[in-house]
């Protein structure tokens, strides 16, 4: 049985004329013990998936859809029972680790805090387990650092804490929102090994949200690839990355500077720019952009179906492939 | 090399103080630069890579004298660049300009992006009268791919994207001849990334530009840079062709850069090659300021600073380790 599952979740902002559908009927379910990446462009409501299943979305709303989690349907609780998951069940680690801590409050007293809340521990048995928190998290010294505030860390020793707080309460489910884009190569990569070790040691389960391709290939099990607030495509890292069958996963792809001849200075681009979520493009959102349109892809949004290699691509080249 | 180059730095050095706050006296001086030497020459690319803190954004600024060094000089096509003053520093300036990471944070919100890009113009009497100035505007957004109708537009209607195409299109306005590029793609999604990428090399060679490409994916500094130029601590400590960097990359802080850059193909990874974090810069490290985080360190690292050697033909290294293996 997944841990997750969820089904043609839609979120809403509001704007001036028509709303932005920032997530526009994503499904999608994570297995326990796996990780599963969510990748696309700044918008194209990766993050704002992540949010939905703690039920954060505000000032936009979920309009429709089941996040059905551990059993539960999350979206039918009380908003008391929200707040008993979120932290508990469910930890959350963003990019902007300098932001979500407390200037003013000591590191040792923002990774009990939860515990204290959560579990009703006193100051003396939080700040014990902190210390360990910050033990697991590998951070140096421990003892000294849950005395210290976060103006005297740096960003990587930040990221650490975060973990420990999201960790904190033994969460099944570890949502990562762009864990490391704000870090140095070396301490993204000390960062990530991290995170691949508490997986193992936890049996966690982690949604990963980033844009970076590297990061997906190298942690995740399975990714789902969004576009303009639908998922496009979904399958295991390895199929993906050697055989990617939706013409915005591939161009995703080509546009890696890794990717191709060392010795060629253009990269290869999809031509144009995401488009407006508010006045999302009829029929495929990628077709503007895909230089394989055909007939239907103006007129109807294709839906995910099988894919060569297992999972789902939503594109009717493929379709027209299976069906010829 | 035979040619003269196009920007010629010896030892600069600049030292910062940490502001001091309510609750915190002021910080010792550290070195951000340390002895730096640097050319660029004409219609080169030259990488210069290294972590936040390590120097490379002052470098870049202090090349086109957007902060002034302690120590050291620059040439600029033969011309003493700290000797000059006032009117004639401003003269100069339409031959070096800087992109930012961040346009938006760089473009005055209430400005049409229009009158952003017509004010050097202006200013360097480049033109003549209205007319004239937004007849080049919209030739420099035509050329950096932005539709001329847009020079009406303020800074919040563009995309990252676009706004990046906007301070490229300001600062190639006057006809520079040097570019400092400090971070201009790190903030975009990869698809974006690669069209400002091509941008930047059709500029280069169509107008035989000159960059100092300050960057953190050593991908993309390998595909467009002929050289590279690896800081760590405000030191360079590695420098060659960019493809004998990556193939035979010698410092052991240049692997550790290379080893940590995530690859695109499925696995997992290698344990992180360097643990710990850099060096804090009110603390100095005796000896080399890599030892504490190097695999590699023997004694002499821990006593004092290896001098940045010449190992090959345009390659250069500051490691005891290396020098060892040369003797």
């Amino acid at each position: 049985m997944p841990l997750l599952e969820v089904s043609d979740l839609r979120v809403h902002y509001s704007a001036a004329d028509a709303p932005v559908r920032a997530v526009d009927g994503v499904s999608f379910s994570l297995q326990p013990g796996e990780t599963y990446a969510l990748v696309g462009e700044s918008g194209c409501g990766k993050t704002a998936t992540g949010l939905a299943l703690l039920r954060l979305v505000e000032p936009g709303r979920i309009v429709g859809g089941r996040i059905v989690f551990e059993g539960r349907d999350l979206l039918g609780l009380s908003e008391e029972e929200m707040r008993r998951l979120r932290g508990a069940r469910i930890g959350m680690v963003f990019q902007e680790a300098a932001a979500a801590l407390n200037p003013v409050m000591r590191i040792g007293a923002q990774v009990g805090e939860a515990l204290r809340i959560h579990r009703g521990m006193s100051r003396k048995e939080a700040h014990a387990e902190a210390v360990e928190l910050l033990r697991l998290v590998a951070l140096a010294d421990p003892e000294r650092q849950a005395r210290a505030y976060p103006h005297e860390l740096s960003g990587g020793m930040k990221q650490r804490v975060m973990l420990a707080i999201a960790l904190s309460c033994s969460p099944a489910l570890l949502i990562a929102d762009e864990p490391t884009t704000a870090l140095d190569v070396t301490i993204q990569a000390q960062i990530l090994a991290l995170l691949r070790e508490l997986r193992d040691e936890l049996s966690l389960t982690i949604l990963l949200i980033t844009h970076d391709l590297g990061v997906v290939a190298e942690n995740a099990d399975r990714v789902g690839v969004m576009y303009a607030g639908r998922l496009v495509e979904e399958a295991s890292v390895d199929a993906l990355f050697d055989k990617p069958e939706h013409p915005y996963t591939r161009g995703l792809l080509r546009a890696m500077p890794g990717a191709g001849p060392a010795d060629e200075r253009r990269l290869p681009t999809l031509p144009g720019t995401v488009p407006d979520p508010a006045h999302p493009p009829a029929g495929c959102r990628f077709h503007p952009r895909c230089s394989e349109r055909f007939e239907p892809c103006d007129a109807d949004e294709p839906e995910l179906s099988g894919r060569p290699g297992g999972g789902r691509v939503a594109c009717y080249l493929h379709r027209r492939e299976a069906v010829g | 090399m035979s040619a003269d180059p196009l920007v010629r730095a010896r030892g600069l050095t600049k030292s910062f103080r940490p502001r001091g706050g309510l609750f915190r006296p002021r910080g010792p001086a550290f070195n951000a630069v340390d002895r730096v030497d640097l050319d660029v020459m004409a219609s080169e690319i030259v990488g210069l890579v290294g972590e936040s803190g390590s120097g490379k954004s002052t470098l870049g600024r202090i090349l086109i004298r957007l902060i002034e060094p302690d120590e050291g000089t620059v040439h600029f096509g033969g011309t003493d660049l700290l000797a000059l003053q006032g009117e004639e520093l401003r003269r100069n300036r339409r031959d070096f300009q800087i992109v930012f990471q961040d346009p938006y944070g760089s473009l005055n919100p209430r400005m049409k992006i229009g009158d952003a890009i017509g004010e050097p113009l202006t200013i360097h009497r480049l033109v003549d009268g209205r007319a004239q100035r937004d007849e080049r505007v919209a030739e420099l957004l035509d050329r950096v791919g932005l539709d001329p109708a847009m020079a009406t537009r303020y800074p919040h209607e563009f995309s990252g994207g676009q706004r990046q195409r906007v301070g490229i299109a300001r600062a190639i306005a006057c006809g520079p001849r040097f570019i400092v590029a400090d971070e201009p793609v790190s903030a975009l999604d990869a698809p974006v990334q690669a069209q400002i990428v091509n941008l930047l090399v059709d500029l280069q060679e169509q107008l035989g530009l000159s960059y100092l490409f300050i960057a953190h994916d050593l991908q993309l500094v390998r595909r467009i840079c002929q050289r590279v130029v690896v800081m760590y601590f405000g030191r360079v400590v590695e420098e060659a062709s960019a493809g004998e960097l990556y193939r035979e990359p010698r410092h052991p802080y240049t692997r550790a850069l290379l080893a940590a850059t995530p690859s695109i193909v499925p696995g997992r990874p290698a344990a992180p090659a360097l643990s710990g974090e850099p060096p804090s810069q009110t603390a100095a490290p005796e000896g080399c300021p890599f030892h504490p985080r190097c695999p590699e360190a023997i004694d002499d690292c821990r006593r004092r600073d290896p001098a940045l050697i010449r190992i090959g033909e345009g390659h250069r290294v500051a490691c005891h380790v290396v020098e060892k293996t040369l003797e």
